[in-house]
């Protein structure tokens, strides 16, 4: 009975803030553009669309709950993505070509992980410049073609991974839409979320984040668990970036571009902490349909995509207060002992004159 | 479980042991035996080697020369915080023992977690015993300090004690505090000293590493000195009184 409670507690709580956002702005949408929010069609289009997203976020839940960062995955999505499709579409290899784009991927993810855990370069420099290596890698290798899947939906390649298992069984125009990745990415995040709560390596994650003395201290090979973590980033992305070439049914070189800000948006929106130690993946899903939501929402409302990002900027800033003050008390007062001491100190005077010099 | 041979004299026995670090000799020649269920406190001036003393007892550094003895017996080559934990040494670090954004439940059992053959942890499980250790080893009743509770929300004393209390739960015979009153107030320090006497009416020993010399004195059995990485004396809190112990040091500080 207690555990229970316990468990439904946690529900309760974890994720709960961003969700009730996501339900907010959802309403809003639905109210400015009922045509559009209010019709099944919208939902089947986004389910299509934000896999890749998710399970990205959901890899940079892990890297950011352990403290570290990892600037490096849209560079997998544009290696591995040419990976497999130069495999699938010039050499016909099919499921190899699958393998060999995930493979890809966990290489790229494994590197990182070493050159951060035993080279010891801080992650944020690491993947800086394996980022910059491996989108030139792809687009030395591509030489900046694109690769255009022509009949790919015939494979069972695309069948299994980005169908429309119900498109022959029903006459609805959005049941026939729905997509199959969907359905994988919610299995995927959902054992993560388990592994994340009630695994030893999901516990040696937070830990990590916490602190690595104290983890060290405590028996936690912080090296090997930090190689994992980002191998599992690198995993994902590559399995995000065979999702997002096949659903678009074409490769190309800068795929990657406009999901490393989205990606770790929607993980800091959800909750997770920057500082690390602390992390939700039931946050970041619904961190990540906010960020997602806002595109079709907006422009249906009559504003121009580029009102897209700015509000995405907003909302990504507003977030990052509200969990300052809401989940951790101390820093509240701290942030609130500064803006008192200012005027008190002539802070506000003296740093333009610092400024100066 | 704790290796339950009953016959050995001294849980931990160093026998002439030295550590170089390159020129620096920061230990030298040392003989120091811990009984069991004693407390011995470890006192010097900063850089007299009591970190690199109790590192190496616990497996943190390796002697450059020298043995050690855990329950008479000489340690194996690999012996690591590993093998010293399997062999139920515990140490208590000032401020490394405990992660603070996670739940003391977490905290006792994260490296040893109650798991099923694929690494899930059992939660029920853990919450339940970590419950024990609350309120039966280390006694936090009424509180308001629940397994849910975050390290961040507890005291410096109160963490002193859940570290305590776990090193306890291992069934360790030896527990090592490194400095564990360190910027503690007053009343944090009392609850200290009393885990402390704690861990010796319980049949443990534990090796007490402090600057404050009241604290020391109140609790120890023994107090061994340290100076320049020799152990220079080994004073009964009965021969010496607070007072004259700090004389006695201070004198050390000016003996050239």
């Amino acid at each position: 009975m207690a555990q229970r409670h316990g468990v439904l507690g946690l529900l309760s709580v974890e994720g709960a803030p961003i969700f009730l956002v996501f339900v907010l702005i959802l309403a809003l949408f639905m109210w400015t553009s009922p045509g559009v929010f209010l019709a099944p069609s919208i939902y089947t289009t986004f389910l299509t669309i934000v896999p890749p997203l998710v399970l990205l976020a959901t890899g940079l839940t892990f890297v950011i709950g352990a403290g570290e960062i990892d600037l490096c995955f849209p560079a997998i999505l544009s290696f591995s993505g040419f990976i497999f499709a130069v495999l699938f579409k010039e050499y016909n290899l099919g499921w190899i070509a699958v393998i060999a784009g995930l493979a890809s991927g966990v290489m790229v993810g494994f590197i990182n992980g070493v050159l951060i855990a035993k080279v010891g370069i801080p992650s944020f420099i690491a993947t800086l410049g394996t980022q910059f290596f491996w989108t030139g890698a792809a687009s030395v290798l591509s030489g900046g073609k694109s690769y255009a899947l022509r009949g790919a939906e015939e494979s069972s390649v695309w069948q299994w991974i980005v169908g429309r298992p119900f498109a022959s069984m029903s006459t609805v125009d959005w049941v026939q839409g729905l997509s199959i990745q969907a359905l994988w990415t919610a299995l995927i995040v959902g054992f993560l979320w388990l592994v994340l709560t009630r695994h030893r390596f999901g516990e040696h994650t937070l830990f990590i984040g916490d602190s690595n003395d104290v983890s060290r201290v405590v028996g936690i090979d912080v090296d090997r668990e930090k190689i994992k973590i980002f191998t599992l980033m690198g995993a994902l992305a590559g399995l995000a970036s065979i999702i997002l070439t096949l659903e678009n049914k074409n490769f190309f070189g800068n795929q990657g571009q406009g999901y490393l800000m989205t990606a770790i948006a929607g993980v800091l929106i959800g909750g997770t902490s920057i500082l690390g130690g602390r992390a939700t993946i039931i946050g970041t899903v619904f961190g990540c349909f906010v960020i997602q939501i806002l595109e079709p929402g907006l422009v249906a409302a009559g504003l121009t995509g580029s009102w897209v990002r700015t509000v995405q900027g907003f909302i990504f800033l507003v977030a990052i207060i509200f969990y300052m003050y809401v989940d951790e008390p101390q820093r509240r007062v701290n942030l609130l002992a500064r803006l008192r001491s200012i005027p008190a100190f002539g802070g506000a005077r003296a740093s333009p004159t610092r400024a100066s010099e | 479980m704790a290796p339950a041979s009953s016959d050995f004299t001294s849980i931990v026995r160093l026998e002439g042991v030295q550590k170089y670090f390159g020129a620096v000799h920061a230990l030298r020649d040392i003989n120091l035996a811990i009984g069991r269920n004693e407390i011995v406190g470890l006192i010097g001036d900063n850089g007299a080697g009591k970190s690199t003393l109790i590192k190496v007892m616990t497996g943190v550094l390796q002697p450059s020369a020298g043995k050690v003895f855990i329950r008479d017996r000489e340690i194996p080559p690999n012996y690591s915080v590993r093998k010293a934990h399997d062999l139920s040494i515990e140490t208590v670090y000032q401020d490394k023992s405990l992660a603070d954004k996670q739940p003391l439940w977490r905290n006792f059992f994260v490296g040893r977690q109650v798991t099923d053959r694929f690494g899930f942890i059992d939660i029920k499980r853990e919450k339940e015993l970590a419950r024990n250790i609350l309120l039966d080893v280390i006694g936090f009743r009424g509180v308001g300090i629940t397994v849910d509770s975050t390290v961040s929300k507890l005291s410096g004393g109160e963490r002193q004690g859940i570290a305590i209390g776990r090193a306890m739960h291992y069934n360790a015979e030896l527990i090592v505090l490194d400095e564990p009153t360190a910027a503690l107030g007053v009343a944090e320090v009392r609850k200290v000293v009393e885990f402390v006497r704690l861990i010796k009416n319980s049949g443990r020993a534990c090796l007490y590493i402090e600057h404050n010399l009241a604290h020391v004195h109140e609790v120890a059995d023994r107090m061994v000195v340290l100076d320049r990485g020799r152990v220079v004396a080994q004073i009964s809190p009965k021969d010496m009184t607070v007072a004259e112990l700090t004389e006695y040091l201070i004198a050390l500080q000016h003996k050239g």
